[in-house]
């Protein structure tokens, strides 16, 4: 080092530079539904992917840079598969991966100069949907129990929004496709207006995937070609009906009843981040990411 | 992950270098005692080169590995569009025997299977080894291996055990898959220092293997249809029975049946047990009217 830089500089520059290099990306939302838990992201490329398996019953997002995720998501698979081979299958579990993600992440943040710009979601199906777990782990290796849903990546907090007003429990695959595009269109910033952009995500521009409760062994599965077309079809002529309709006003009370537990707790954690974020202009207006130092101090608590 | 008991320390680092999607070239570097067969360094820095056992050569450790238990007959043959693997249940240790209800052929991936004879521990360890390496292949790099590329690794695998073969730890497995292009099923067989040798419509390995060969020989026909060929497989494995001691028949009083396992376009399926009892029971019941089973014509007729 030529000079000195304080640590507290040093931690907040980093948490600036991994913060925007997620706030580039596009937004992600994996959520529960009756069979199992639904992932979608927008994703041009049917090659390079931003979901994938991890294990027989654990499945992995991401956003962020592709070379970073790519690297975390091997070594979750090696981990994994360690883990497997050395004990037994049913010994790994989203909760041991989620923390060896977070142990990893958090040493990559604390030591090395340049911080990964990902953010990640591990995603456990269980037997029964109260068994389902969904981690997101952020660029310094914090970790958030997120039940039910989660939105993650750029505009994550207006698709947050979005999917917690059309989220409820025990949706059908079709509903939760519907809530999730709905969700993703109001995070997109080519179409502010939400008008017609959730016909615009079409089956080539989307990646989805399950995890099926009913499969045995492994229940991760990739949705595309015809199936995910009808799926998407289906989904929009369930989501049209009770979009503005009451339907949809008591599906959004009772998920925000079911979520009041955790928003609680989320807020709690991250009160100076929500104050912060409300002040900004809507980052959904401009691709511009939002700047400045992480407002609890140093500590980089995640506010995507 | 943490240390190991023995105090030093493996790296997180080890998860996210960039390497070739092998789990077993893997666990090689990162945890050799993972691996079966006595491969690499044990706690305490005892080197045990080649293999060797603890506490004896060949001279102490002789009576103890033959002693054992090991696994007895395969028995493969390609059918049209597909191909059937199935194994009797017996493991033998010396001249007792060990277990009447083991299971010697597996699904490795969803196109392909195998079957293990030799010694039943470190088979196991290679069946289990061997699926976890198809898959973290899949998982790595998002497609399968392709047939010919498992079977080559198998045979590295296979290889690298020649150490504990030499000590009498030898297992050898039959290989089965479907190739998914050409619609058909193929066979490789291995030998204690690798291989893959590709075999042609039938192949059997195992102590029972020269009477189940004979006989599938004689009931063999090109383009079996799926369930013809489980009922020849099932017709060698009686043979087998019944000239080799370490070979067990179909056990009716206990219900125990071939483990018998088709691979097909639709993937692997084991064929469920009651399904498995009615081949054994329709072979029984016609070794009772012809104990030796069914006749092959004397002459070729064209």
């Amino acid at each position: 080092m030529p000079f000195y830089v304080s640590p507290e500089q040093a931690m907040r520059d980093k948490a600036d530079y991994a913060r925007k290099g997620v706030a580039r990306s596009r937004s992600s939302v994996v959520l529960q539904y009756a069979g199992g838990i639904l992932m979608v992201t927008p994703n041009a490329s049917s090659v390079l992917h931003k979901i994938s398996e991890l294990y027989d019953r654990i499945a992995f997002a991401a956003v962020g840079r592709y070379n970073e995720y790519e690297t975390l998501r091997k070594a979750g698979v090696t981990y994994a598969d360690v883990t497997g081979y050395q004990f037994d299958r049913g010994d790994v579990t989203a909760r041991g991966v989620a923390n060896w993600y977070a142990q990893t992440l958090g040493g990559i943040a604390t030591e090395s100069i340049k911080p990964y710009e990902v953010e990640i979601v591990v995603a456990e199906v269980g037997a029964q949907p109260d068994a389902d777990q969904i981690y997101r782990i952020t660029w310094d290796g914090s970790v958030t129990d997120e039940p039910g849903f989660v939105a993650f990546g750029g505009q994550a907090d207006q698709v947050a929004a979005q999917l917690k007003e059309r989220f409820s429990d025990g949706m059908s695959l079709a509903e939760a496709l519907g809530a999730a595009l709905a969700a993703l269109a109001a995070g997109s910033p080519a179409a502010p207006g939400g008008n017609g952009d959730q016909a615009g995500l079409t089956e080539a521009q989307l990646e989805v995937a399950i995890l099926d409760r009913a499969r045995a062994h492994r229940t991760f599965r990739r949705l595309r070609g015809a199936r995910l077309e009808e799926l998407l079809t289906e989904s929009r002529d369930s989501d049209s009906g009770p979009a503005d309709g009451p339907a949809a006003a008591e599906g959004a009370e009772s998920a925000q009843g079911a979520e009041s537990a955790q928003a609680a707790e989320s807020a709690q954690a991250a009160e100076p981040a929500a104050q912060e974020e409300g002040s900004k202009p809507a980052p959904g207006a401009s691709d511009e990411p939002p700047t400045g130092p992480a407002p609890g101090g140093v500590d980089g608590a995640p506010r995507l | 992950m943490g240390g190991n008991f023995d105090g030093t320390v493996r790296q997180p680092a080890a998860f996210m270098t960039a390497r070739i999607p092998s789990f077993t070239d893997f666990l090689t570097t990162y945890a050799p005692d993972l691996l079966p067969g006595f491969r690499g360094s044990l706690p305490g820095g005892l080197m045990l080169p080649g293999g060797t056992l603890p506490g004896g050569g060949p001279a102490g450790g002789g009576e103890l590995v033959k002693n054992l238990p090991h696994a007895t007959t395969i028995v493969a043959a390609t059918c049209e569009r597909g191909v059937v693997l199935a194994g009797d249940r017996r493991s033998t240790a010396g001249n007792m025997i060990a277990k009447r209800d083991v299971e010697k052929v597996f699904r490795s991936d969803e196109f392909s299977a195998m079957g293990i004879a030799g010694v039943a521990s470190v088979g196991l360890e290679f069946v289990r080894l061997f699926q976890v390496e198809l898959e973290h292949y899949e998982k790595m790099e998002g497609r399968s291996l392709s047939l010919e590329g498992k079977a080559n690794r198998l045979a590295t695998m296979i290889r690298g055990n020649i150490g504990g073969a030499m000590q009498g730890l030898a297992v050898v497995p039959l290989f089965v898959g479907y190739e998914e292009e050409s619609g058909t099923g193929r066979i490789f067989s291995y030998d204690v220092a690798g291989g893959p040798y590709e075999e042609h419509r039938f192949h059997s390995i195992g102590s029972g293997s020269v009477f189940a060969k004979s006989s599938l020989k004689k009931l063999y026909h090109d383009d079996m249809q799926v369930q013809d060929a489980v009922l020849a497989c099932v017709q060698a494995l009686y043979d087998a029975a019944d000239d080799d001691s370490a070979t067990g028949g179909p056990d009716l009083t206990r219900r125990i049946f071939p483990v018998i396992a088709t691979i097909t376009e639709d993937g692997f399926r084991r064929v469920p047990d009651a399904e498995s009892g009615e081949y054994a029971e329709q072979v029984v019941a016609g070794r009772m009217r012809s104990p030796d089973g069914p006749l092959a014509p004397l002459r070729t007729n064209r």
